[in-house]
């Protein structure tokens, strides 16, 4: 028998601005069959997502096929004229895309986006399409679904708008169905409710489909087979079960080896427990955006009356989904939004709360790094220029006293030195995010603030940042406070954990009780919530049942 | 939601009104610091000190400025614009009809420039990189270069001199029929045109190929969208704000900076009035015609804000 896709020796080459030819794709060969569901799982620039698009015949502008088959019910879709594959799209192959946010115009409602692939293509009069629209909005369990399409996209929630983007891909009835890393930007409590709901259609409708993720756990969730990718090749293929547990590839081992608890030892345990004098301490923060109020409050509450302390030597973690407050904490701590009232303590002086009234010493001992490498370094500056700057601003350096520092902060963070000479968009993610970490290291910080620096990294790459704060804090004494969403990156490297939900902190403990020692309900929700590398976890879960 | 689109909306207009009243005193300040004295103009040379004296004395011009500004303003609003210095007229009477030329050449200009823009505008960022796209750059880029006499000579020189279709010289006042309408009107607003539709295109094509970068774009082309339903229902709607925004600049600028073509086509519109004003130190006139220019273009630019505001899907319900 046929099978659904069949791609043969697929080749993609990519033309870069200085009109350079890279092959992105060297000849992946795979096959779905009817009704099948695979993952293709790699790193960012492994070509997952370049791949799942030309199911679609479409390659991202730069990009072109240069070789192979993909066939598509028995037709190839390189061959076939444009026309012929608009054909196809949204009727046979439909998409679900990363960020379904950014994937909805914001100017139109929600339905008539949703059945817009029906208007396009004349498959139904517009009220069939509407009713089978709201059937599906049913099926994905959707709040109101007979008044959600009503909406615009800014109207309903980051989780609500995945699943409606799923509505849209089914509303032709395609054969396959393209999940790209759909759940990646949502809360791990959003994502088992979306991935529950993607998975019951995808099972009612016999659909074939391609999940693609960085994210092995979810994919043992939802998917039958697993390709895994590296560097535009496939290393490794088949069943879950057997990349589960009986992994060849090295590659596939790191992977499955990130989901490992690593157990973390703390450099401060061994001291004596009765010098411990909090390096830095929050109490009784109150923060937020907007306007005051007439009762003093600003007009949106970030932080209500949030207090903590971090002992020397020591890590705390702050988790929480997005909207708890957590950056908030941060950006209050480092005074760069002055909380309302409240008081943030450094080595026991009270700090301004203003970043601009502290002087150059408050603000050296304190230092933040944030979670987007991309935005916070200046694209036009080298990064010896970035580092540079810190080290005349706070020490005063110059010269080649200067271009030394430069050096050794580089080794510190495990960058050849003649990286100095680059820009920032010449690097990759995990080496950015390594300049952003030395920048607040030229500072000689006592805390570092870490927002969320691992979120936007592959998951080897963010472990080998994890294991480089643990040597830098080992080596130059120092404390961080570790933002995440993810648990088991402040599993590794922190002492203590503070759960926060809503501006508030719900729940406090030692990281090591995290499992099993929760007794907040949230807390115990955002535990449960973070997907295990079991193919039967997804159905274990009971469903919440308080409603978002 | 709604209540905040008209709060939005009125707070836009009560803004221009503080502009509108900060513009009045700057050109009322800055035409007390234009140089000559206007008695002295208005008398001559022969002029002896007690008639100088006498004649400032009746026009006011001892008081101080703070309360001539008052009395102007209190005039301005409630429709009295003063007398012209040079020839005692009333100076509406002497600009009412002067707008109105003005206007009719701005309206006709605006309804043939404004469709061929967008049009241009929009069919260039959607074959972008194509030999179209890039003639229609190009030919933009070589109209922009040519300052607007050069076109406006060279136009006169091909279709009244070469070619003999077209008079030289505009009389609007002396339109009856269509045809005459088109004869008269045909070389000024070829040549304004060209002056205003260049700015306007290379936006409009800005603006579309932004919002055909965002993701929801290659979303609908992910649904089997076809070209053209990609741009215009999904790319074009969110290009909206800097679109308009584009137009209203162009637009302004044929109420006040047209002087070079009506000088040229000897067309009696209001900014070759404001120049021979300036000439005659006639500061009512001067005053009046400064309001105008800057009175339209603040209409323009808050209206073109406006519907940036009412085209923002956020705002909507």
């Amino acid at each position: 028998m046929m099978n659904l896709v069949e791609i043969r020796d697929l080749k993609v080459q990519a033309r870069s601005d200085a009109g350079r030819k890279i092959e992105i794709i060297k000849g992946v060969s795979f096959d779905i069959a009817e009704g099948e569901i695979v993952a293709l799982i790699g790193e960012s620039g492994s070509g997952k997502t370049t791949i799942a698009l030309t199911l679609m015949g479409h390659t991202r502008p730069g990009c072109t096929i240069t070789g192979g088959e993909v066939r598509l019910a028995g037709r190839d879709l390189v061959a076939m004229p444009e026309a012929g594959r608009q054909m196809l799209r949204g009727t046979d192959v439909a998409y679900v895309p990363q960020s379904a946010a950014a994937a909805f115009n914001p100017s139109q409602r929600l339905m008539d986006q949703v059945i817009e692939v029906a208007q396009i293509h004349r498959l139904m009069t517009p009220d069939a399409a509407r009713a089978k629209a709201v059937d599906l909005f049913r099926a994905l369990a959707l709040p109101d679904p007979e008044t959600i399409g009503a909406r615009y996209p800014h109207q309903v929630s980051g989780g609500q708008l995945q699943r409606l983007s799923a509505a849209m891909a089914l509303i032709g009835g395609p054969k396959l169905v393209i999940f790209d890393e759909p759940t990646t930007a949502l809360d791990v409590t959003t994502q088992i409710e979306v991935l529950r709901a993607f998975k019951s259609v995808m099972k009612l409708g016999g659909m074939g489909g391609v999940y693609v993720s960085h994210d092995l756990a979810v994919v043992a969730q939802i998917a039958d087979r697993i390709v895994v990718l590296k560097g535009g090749e496939v290393q490794e293929e088949g069943p879950v079960e057997q990349i589960l547990h009986h992994a060849r590839h090295p590659y596939t081992r790191e992977l499955l080896a990130a989901f490992e608890p690593v157990p973390y030892a703390s450099a401060a345990r061994s001291d004596t427990m009765a010098a411990k004098r909090p390096i830095l301490e929050v109490r009784n923060v109150v923060a937020g955006y907007g306007p005051l109020g007439r009762d003093g409050q600003p007009a949106k509450l970030a932080l209500r009356n949030v207090s903590c302390r971090l002992e020397r030597g020591q890590n705390l973690g702050v988790i929480g989904e997005s909207g708890s407050g957590k950056s908030t904490l941060a950006r209050a701590i480092a005074g760069l939004l002055p909380p309302v009232s409240g008081e943030v303590l450094l080595d026991a002086h009270p700090l301004a709360p203003e970043a601009r009234l502290r002087d150059k010493e408050e603000l050296r001992r304190l230092q933040i790094v944030f979670q987007l490498a991309d935005t916070a370094l200046n694209p036009q500056r080298s990064v010896g220029d970035i580092l540079g700057r810190p080290l005349t601003f706070y020490h005063g350096q110059k010269g080649a006293e200067r271009e030394a520092r430069i050096d050794a902060l580089l080794d510190m963070v495990r960058l050849p030195r003649a990286m100095k000479h680059r820009l920032p968009g010449e690097l990759s993610g995990g080496q950015k995010q390594r300049v952003n970490l030395a920048r607040a290291l030229a500072a000689k910080p006592e805390v570092i603030l870490c927002d969320e620096i691992t979120s936007a990294l592959d998951t080897v790459v963010a472990a080998a940042v994890i294991e480089l704060l643990k040597e830098l804090q080992r080596e130059l004494h120092l404390s961080y406070v570790f933002i995440s969403h993810d648990l088991s990156t402040v599993q590794a490297i922190c002492d203590d954990v503070m759960v926060m939900y809503n501006g508030a902190v719900v729940e406090r403990l030692p990281a090591d009780k995290l499992h099993g020692g929760a007794q907040h309900p949230y807390s115990k929700l955002l535990f449960s919530s973070v997907p295990k590398l079991d193919t039967g976890w997804l159905d274990s879960v009971p469903p919440r049942v308080a409603a978002r | 939601m709604n209540m905040q689109i008209s709060r939005l909306v009125l707070g836009r207009l009560g803004v221009a009104f503080v502009t509108l009243l900060i513009v009045s005193f700057v050109v009322f300040a800055a035409t007390q610091m234009l140089p000559g004295d206007v008695v002295q103009i208005l008398l001559g040379q022969a002029a002896t000190p007690e008639a100088v004296a006498a004649l400032r004395e009746a026009m006011h011009l001892n008081d101080p400025a703070i309360l001539r500004y008052g009395h102007w303003l209190i005039g301005l609003a409630q429709g009295e614009l003063g007398n012209s210095y040079a020839n005692d007229m009333p100076v509406a009477d002497l600009i009412g009809g002067r707008l109105a030329n003005t206007l009719m050449l701005a309206a006709v200009t605006a309804a043939v420039a404004v469709p061929l823009a967008l049009f241009l505008g929009i069919t260039t960022a959607m074959y972008r990189g194509s030999v179209y796209d890039r003639i229609i750059t190009m030919g933009i880029v070589a109209v922009i270069s040519v300052p607007e006499f050069m076109i406006a000579t060279l136009a006169v020189l091909t279709f009244a001199v070469w070619l003999k279709w077209l008079p030289a010289l505009s009389f609007a006042n002396e339109v009856t029929s269509v045809t005459e309408m088109l004869r008269v009107f045909a070389m000024p607003v070829i040549t304004l045109c060209c002056v205003i539709s260049a700015q306007m295109i290379r936006m409009t094509r800005a603006a579309v190929i932004d919002a055909l970068k965002m993701p929801y774009v290659e979303m609908a082309l992910l649904k089997g969208a076809s070209r053209r339903r990609m741009v215009l229902r999904h790319a074009l709607p969110n290009a909206i704000g800097p679109i308009v925004n584009a137009v209203a600049l162009s637009l302004s600028y044929l109420l006040g900076g047209v002087i070079i073509v009506e000088t040229i086509f000897n067309y009696p519109g209001i900014a070759k009035l404001m120049v021979d004003a300036v000439s005659t130190r006639d500061l009512p006139l001067i005053q009046t015609c400064a309001m105008i220019f800057c009175l339209g273009y603040l209409l323009l630019i808050t209206l073109a804000d406006i519907i940036a505001i009412l085209s923002n899907p956020k705002l909507r319900k």
